[in-house]
């Protein structure tokens, strides 16, 4: 037995021991907006923040983030305020939408570390992040405009 | 948040949850239970042509509730497209109806209510675009003619504003939401009577101004996909399918599997004969209490397969096979004047081959579903593009009446073509039905890539004859390429119309001489349809020869294209099949010269094409019709000296008729051209003993931010012409990438690559990776 949080709720966990976060999230408590999309830790579409920092679920075997924070899409903020959603909304990145997830938190990750990234930083950080859609030319948008909301706040 | 007035309503997602059927009960308006909506009159072509034909009574699109809200259903499955968004402004345009109070809702799959539902072949609002203005008339009609009722005054006197009605003389008004029971009763008036809107009176249609109307549930993570469905109870599973297609399970060991604590049943899946259509493969499904058991389990399994007929279907051997094909005449398809006497008096004979593999579909969601199999009746929630086929395919396995299957139709995470094809429906109602529990079915990304329906692998030959002023005067195509029909029936072994018609046929080029032809082959693996289809293929082996023949005259690329295509006509093409043309009337859709010029002048212009590059980077075009739209891209490439090759931009031209939503169009143009990039650079799955050699994205590339090119320019073409027909935008973008590019890699290094994908041949010739 161990306890996580997540998206501030305290939660105990008593599953396989190398069950992943990404499972424990969807299957057991609903989190069902991180997304499976491969397994291996190459598409991203999984992405939520442990203590703040951008990993992959589907990797991250739930007794790694034993005593700490985890955030998913669902906690990022409480409504779709945080300027990366609210980028994503007025971009109109979204095609299909299912990576969009993943997307935005590694985007919200990269941002708080790196508030004014260049073009050269965005494809550092967001490349391991597929979109069969092939929404990268918004989403490089959505994340240049997010920059400039979060230096004006 | 005014976007909160735009997701989809909670009533729909809380049924969608809880399993209930689509209707809500606070609507007032409403199909009664026993009526059926007529379908529009049967015609030869168009969506009034498919199985179940067109519907456009309001009572089936339009819900008002009394507080005014108006929930528009979309009958076609949302892949990315945006067809919700498109579909609900099209009827609140016609309705009179306030965008801030329309929501959507997902119809059911029925098409005998609903009519043809089927989401591929880029003909959602190309076929469904006049019924649906006539639906949102009939319903602004019908509140016209209750407000004039209650005020009692004739129906001329009144009209419908934003939202409301209003009586001309004295100025009263009405809500719709207050007319919305009384409009409901009344029968819907005959659609030949219908006033529709003029385009000057348009404010949602081809404005573009309108956010996606699932934004805010796609960026707080609570868009329902087909993987996110939860039903009390639900056990989780995933199978271990045949590896190669045809083989079947000899024996198997589940011992371990079924030892391991959360799993729940270990149980064979029957195969289908070959070929096995949109039936499942069969294997061995592990049922599990969560996901990770399942998957963790099934690598438990001691699996034996019985090696079937595609045992040593072999990839390397197969383009050997392909190119010998393509050495002897085969099928003929059409046969304009005399080819071989064009190529014995050429001045220059120019001959070239060219490859495409086969790819994967790889949607980001893999394919996914659940279904409840309780009391001799079934629901199946499921991200699928056609949910008509998940219907006749479930009478056919589980044996029951259409009446006892419910289909709910969930957000689509990618499509593709892949979820066209509802195996993975029916494998989750087997299980379900045998475990008597409800039960999503997974498809890991290794089994989606491993099991896929593949774009058809093909070979295109080509011979031309230039005379010595460097002119075409004949012109030689032999395609020959696994047949999509061969996944539904035995001995197929030739293209078939409708694939020979997607580019070849329907050649579009002035040349006296032309004969084409098809030589067969056999399928060893399922082929199905991807993006865009044999397009792919055709376009890149045409539009590569041209830039060849191009540069053997001398000439510019674009002044010997345009020159080519000729002198502006609209024409049927001479074919020996029949002129399939997507579905549509040719008198309608000819295929029009002048405008396949257009896209070309268009994005020539738009790229500076004249402009003289530095050594080291190049601009390539290509132009293609398909889904009877018209697209022309360039590509700039730049290579660096130690050999690296990078896109910085690609301008892609469009002429798809006007545009219901202009923001749409653009996005699917630039989604086109990213995955274009990303198959022609990157996209192989090859065979070995029956098996595919890739299972994941790491051998299955796709294209990455870093790969992307940094600008997209979108260029839209007679985007606000009403008076021309709509046509396909889902798909035409992807044909003229691949050849664009190759065609910017000869213009900046003089090599010419004919065989994808281009990274493997860019490194065979000692480049970079």
């Amino acid at each position: 037995m161990l306890t996580l949080t997540i998206n501030g709720q305290e939660h105990s966990f008593d599953g396989p021991p190398d069950m992943p976060l990404l499972w424990y999230l969807r299957d057991t408590l609903g989190y069902t907006g991180t997304k499976y999309g491969c397994g291996m830790a190459l598409c991203g579409a999984c992405t939520v923040h442990l203590e703040g920092t951008a990993v992959r679920a589907c990797v991250t075997p739930v007794v790694a983030a034993a005593n700490k924070h985890v955030t998913t899409i669902e906690g990022l903020s409480p409504d779709g305020s945080h300027p990366v959603q609210q980028a994503w909304m007025k971009l109109n990145v979204a095609q299909c939408g299912y990576c969009q997830a993943g997307q935005i938190m590694q985007a919200s990750s990269l941002l708080k570390s790196n508030p004014h990234p260049s073009d050269a930083d965005i494809d550092a950080a967001m490349s391991g992040n597929i979109c069969r859609c092939g929404t990268y030319t918004r989403i490089r948008d959505a994340i240049k405009l997010a920059a400039g909301e979060e230096s004006a706040a | 948040m005014s976007n909160d007035n735009l997701h989809i309503c909670n009533e729909s997602r809380r049924s969608f949850l809880l399993g209930f059927g689509a209707g809500s009960l606070l609507l007032a308006f409403g199909l009664p239970a026993l009526a059926r909506a007529a379908e529009t009159p049967k015609k030869k072509y168009g969506g009034e042509a498919n199985e179940h034909g067109l519907r456009d009574d309001p009572h089936l699109f339009v819900e008002i509730a009394p507080d005014g809200t108006v929930t528009v259903v979309c009958i076609r499955s949302e892949m990315g497209q945006g067809v919700r968004t498109s579909v609900a402004l099209v009827v609140a345009d016609e309705l009179g109806a306030d965008w801030s109070r329309v929501k959507v809702r997902q119809a059911p799959g029925d098409e005998v209510t609903y009519g043809d539902q089927d989401t591929d072949g880029s003909r959602s609002l190309r076929q469904s675009f006049a019924a649906l203005r006539r639906a949102g008339a009939a319903a602004r009609t019908m509140l016209e003619q209750a407000a004039a009722a209650q005020w009692g005054v004739p129906v001329s006197q009144v009209k419908a504003g934003i939202h409301e009605v209003v009586d001309t003389k004295s100025g009263r008004k009405l809500g719709f939401g207050e007319l919305a029971s009384k409009a409901a009763a009344l029968p819907a008036p005959n659609p030949s009577t219908l006033a529709l809107k003029s385009p000057t009176e348009f404010r949602y249609i081809g404005k573009g101004k309108t956010p996606l109307i699932d934004n805010h549930d796609i960026v707080t993570g609570r868009a329902p996909y087909g993987i996110d469905v939860r039903l009390d109870g639900m056990l989780y599973a995933v199978i271990a399918r045949p590896p190669v297609y045809g083989d079947k399970l000899a024996s198997f060991d589940g011992s371990a599997a079924e030892k391991m604590l959360g799993v729940v049943k270990v149980m064979t899946l029957e195969s289908t004969p070959l070929p096995s259509g949109f039936q499942p493969l069969g294997g061995v499904a592990v049922i599990a209490q969560n996901s990770w058991t399942a998957i963790k389990a099934r690598e438990q399994l001691k699996l034996n397969w019985s090696s079937g007929p595609n045992a040593s279907y072999d990839s390397v051997a197969y383009h050997a096979q392909l190119d010998a094909a393509n050495r002897k005449p085969g099928k003929l398809i059409r046969n304009d004047g005399n080819i071989d006497q064009a190529l014995h008096g050429a001045a220059k004979r120019i001959t070239a081959d060219y490859y495409i593999p086969h790819l994967a579909h790889a949607t980001m969601e893999p394919p996914c579903a659940v279904a409840r199999f309780d009391d001799g009746k079934c629901e199946v929630w499921a991200p699928t593009q056609s949910p008509q086929d998940v219907r006749n395919e479930l009478v056919k396995a589980l044996g029951i009446p259409d009446a006892n299957i419910t289909v709910n139709v969930t957000l689509l995470g990618g499509g593709f073509g892949r979820k066209s094809k509802p195996d993975y429906v029916v494998e989750a109602a087997l299980l379900s039905r045998a475990i008597g529990k409800p039960v999503k079915v997974l498809w890991t990304r290794e089994d989606d890539i491993v099991n896929d329906y593949f774009h058809a692998v093909s070979a295109e030959h080509f011979e031309a004859a230039l005379d010595g002023s460097g002119k075409v005067t004949g012109w030689l195509h032999r395609t020959v390429a696994p047949s999509i029909s061969s996944t539904f029936k035995p001995g197929v072994d030739h293209e078939q119309a409708g694939e020979l018609n997607q580019g070849i046929v329907d050649l579009p080029f002035a040349i006296l001489n032309v004969r084409i032809e098809n030589p067969a082959i056999d399928a060893h693996t399922r082929i199905g349809w991807f993006r865009s289809v044999y397009n792919i293929p055709h376009a890149y082996g045409i539009q590569s020869f041209v830039a060849e023949l191009a540069h053997a005259a001398g000439r510019d690329h674009r002044d010997f294209l345009l020159e080519l295509i000729g002198p502006d006509r609209q024409f049927d093409p001479n074919t020996l099949l029949p002129f399939t043309n997507y579905g549509e009337d040719p008198a309608l859709f000819p295929i029009d010269t002048k405008r396949l010029k257009r896209v070309i002048e268009t994005v020539t212009t738009a790229a500076d094409w004249d402009r003289k590059r530095p050594k080291g980077q190049g601009l390539g075009l290509a132009a293609h019709r398909s889904f009877v739209s018209y697209t022309a891209a360039v590509i700039e490439v730049a290579t660096s000296p130690d050999g690296k090759l990078s896109i910085p931009r690609v301008d892609i031209a469009i002429d798809c008729g006007p545009q219901v939503n202009p923001e749409r169009v653009r996005s699917q143009l630039e989604g086109a051209v990213i995955m274009g990039l990303g198959l022609a650079l990157h996209g192989e799955i090859s065979f070995k003993n029956g098996r595919a050699e890739q299972s994941n994205f790491n051998d299955f590339l796709v294209l990455r931010m870093n790969e992307a090119p940094r600008e997209i320019h979108v260029h839209m073409v007679g985007a606000d012409d009403f008076s021309v027909p709509l046509s396909g935008v889902g798909e035409p973008g992807l044909p003229p990438i691949a050849p664009a590019l190759t065609n910017a890699i000869f213009a900046a290094t003089g090599e010419r690559i004919r065989a994808l994908p281009v990274r493997q041949q860019w490194v065979k010739a000692k480049h970079v990776a």
